[in-house]
């Protein structure tokens, strides 16, 4: 008898069973895909939905830039190249080039810490794909410009304030270690420029500029 | 076919009239097999991407073409692009030859497949018996590729389908019987002329027996095409393609062809003997357009039966072996047995049917169905509580956060 109704049991098991699991299935068709179609069918660009921080591709502005070569040095695979003389005549620091080598780069960020405008900074671009290595050797200097000198009095350039308010306020979003200053002695140098530059936040001054 | 070309034929006797009818069926078998049969396999690989997307929470392939649709086109040309390649050690006769079996085994079928009242390419009196004979071709050419591969996981898939198919083809053809009993004849035209337009005139309700018996037939043929709770033939997970592992392009695509297409005899076959077919109230009686409504309610239903399978594929999961045949042997055979055996004690009892039976079945049949209803709209207010839809909100909310 109870190979007979383990026999029944197994026939309305299976068939309550599909039937529960054909349910669940059809419910599904009243729901919303969860795909996101990435690049081309998306109602806003990933690189909008972004942190402002994203480590992306790396992008100088060249008007504050200090030409004081804090990031070439911090650069651990000397993927940026400077070169900066003193015009003789003029007394100026001139930026002669500034190339980035983005197929090296390895977005590791530690050149954006130590500058102390914010000249140099990831931006929320990551689709970097190309079809030679030339071409991702971004040169930012055409032509030699002199360097930015920070002033005294604040800056008050129209053209100059907003890049240098987006540089610093760049520079202020750094993930701080929470309480006690970075002890390490091999980089005391950059973590105190940085917190210099950090410290003078709130204003448009650059501080611990190097000019 | 005869009576519906009767009409367009006028006046011409003897000879002509029979070449007449031979050029009818043989236009109608070709329109038949190239322009809906071969392009339905194709769109309805489309068709079940896209709904078991839709049941996945993705979104399937949309890019090509409107919605998607001429995905199928896509893919086809990019299978008669490839390359035909033929192992060095399979048996080259016998491995060239398989998808062409496999291949007529399926479209045969077709010659019974009664589309109206009069656009069927060939009445047989023994219409539901040349179906069932024809499609147990496919088990040959299944077979043959298995064999002539020489590969052990196509062998392994074309002996598991001969397995599985020969096993299932005992309680398909035993719960077509209900059907047949209930009608007195083999012939399609036949079983469908015993049933009626309304759903509680179909054989389907006649009785909780050939409800049954309904059931039964629609899982056995599930199996016998290879479909997935029983896709054991070509289980990707163990035997990487089963029977067709060897086969590349346009051969390989037979063998798909006919799987898919397989969907739409078996959605057919069902309709034809459980579901009543393309009948529908006399509402007109110009023959053309009252064939082309009778072919619309047919597609109608056997395109439903395509979808019922389809959505099956995507809630179940592939049987074991062994419990393959346990399903066939101990459950689905003497179910069947008491399907037919039930049927016709009912038969002899009630000699011209029980009114209140057929609305009875009817009633659960319903009630099944809305009770489905009620279990649908649960786990859509579940979903809703656990709140999974705002992440489908695109990716500004995924990402940011």
């Amino acid at each position: 008898m109870s190979a007979v109704t383990s026999w029944l049991q197994n026939v309305t098991a299976s068939c309550s069973t599909v039937f529960e699991g054909l349910s669940i299935t059809f419910s599904h068709f009243f729901r919303k895909p969860y795909t996101v179609e990435y690049p081309d069918r998306i109602e806003t660009r990933v690189q909008d939905t972004l942190p402002f921080r994203y480590r992306g591709m790396l992008e100088v502005d060249l008007e504050i830039c200090t030409g004081c070569l804090a990031c070439e040095r911090a650069c651990p695979i000397e993927c940026i190249v400077i070169e900066a003389t003193k015009d003789k005549a003029t007394r100026q620091l001139m930026i002669n080039r500034f190339d980035i080598d983005l197929a090296k780069c390895m977005y590791c960020g530690l050149c954006s810490e130590p500058c102390p405008t914010g000249s140099i900074h990831h931006t929320r671009e990551f689709e970097g794909s190309d079809y030679s290595l030339e071409s991702m050797m971004r040169r930012y200097v055409k032509f030699p410009v002199a360097a930015y000198k920070p002033k005294k009095t604040g800056e008050d350039d129209p053209e100059i304030m907003p890049v240098l308010e987006r540089g610093m306020r760049y520079l202020d979003e750094f993930a701080q270690p929470a309480a006690k200053p970075a002890s390490g002695a091999t980089s005391s140098s950059e973590s105190t420029s940085s917190s210099e530059s950090t410290s003078s936040s709130g204003t448009t001054d650059p501080g611990s500029g190097t000019g | 076919m005869q009576a519906f070309l009767d009409t367009f034929l006028g006046d011409a006797a003897g000879l002509e009239r029979q070449l007449g009818y031979l050029a009818g069926m043989a236009v109608f078998g070709s329109v038949v097999v190239f322009g809906f049969v071969l392009p339905f396999a194709g769109i309805v690989t489309w068709a079940e991407r896209r709904i078991w997307a839709r049941i996945q929470s993705r979104v399937g392939p949309n890019r090509v073409g409107p919605f998607g649709f001429l995905q199928w086109l896509a893919d086809g040309v990019k299978n008669i692009l490839k390359e035909d390649l033929i192992p060095t050690v399979a048996d080259r006769p016998l491995f060239r030859f398989a998808p062409y079996v496999v291949m007529v085994g399926f479209i045969a079928a077709f010659v019974c497949v009664p589309f109206s009242s009069d656009l069927i390419i060939a009445d047989l009196n023994i219409g539901i018996l040349y179906v069932t004979a024809v499609t147990s071709l496919v088990v040959v050419g299944i077979l043959m590729a298995g064999w002539s591969s020489n590969n052990r996981w196509s062998l392994l898939g074309g002996i598991r389908a001969a397995t599985q198919i020969i096993s299932y083809e005992i309680p398909a053809s035993l719960s077509i019987f209900p059907a047949v009993l209930l009608s007195g004849t083999l012939s399609m035209q036949g079983i469908i002329g015993a049933q009626g337009a309304a759903p509680w005139q179909w054989h389907m309700f006649h009785s909780p027996f050939t409800l049954l018996g309904f059931g039964l037939f629609f899982t056995a043929a599930l199996a016998e095409g290879n479909r997935t709770p029983f896709d054991l033939a070509e289980a990707e997970s163990e035997l990487v393609a089963g029977f067709a592992t060897e086969y590349s392009g346009m051969r390989s695509t037979l063998f798909f062809m006919a799987e898919w297409g397989n969907l739409y005899v078996i959605g057919a076959l069902v309709t034809t003997l459980y579901m009543g077919g393309w009948q529908l109230p006399q509402f007109t009686y110009n023959p053309v357009l009252m064939n082309l409504a009778q072919a619309g309610v047919f597609m109608g239903k056997s395109f439903a039966c395509v979808f019922f399978m389809i959505w099956l594929r995507a809630t179940l999961p592939r049987v074991r072996v062994d419990q393959l045949m346990a399903m066939c042997w101990k459950y689905m055979v003497p179910l069947a047995m008491l399907s037919v055996f039930g049927t016709a004690t009912l038969m002899v009892a009630l000699p011209n049917g029980s009114h209140t039976l057929r609305m009875a079945t009817f009633a659960v049949v319903v009630g099944v169905v809305i009770r489905f209803a009620f279990k649908v709209r649960f786990h859509l207010k579940r979903a809703r509580e656990l709140d999974y839809s705002s992440l489908s909100s695109g990716a500004s909310q995924g990402l940011s956060s």
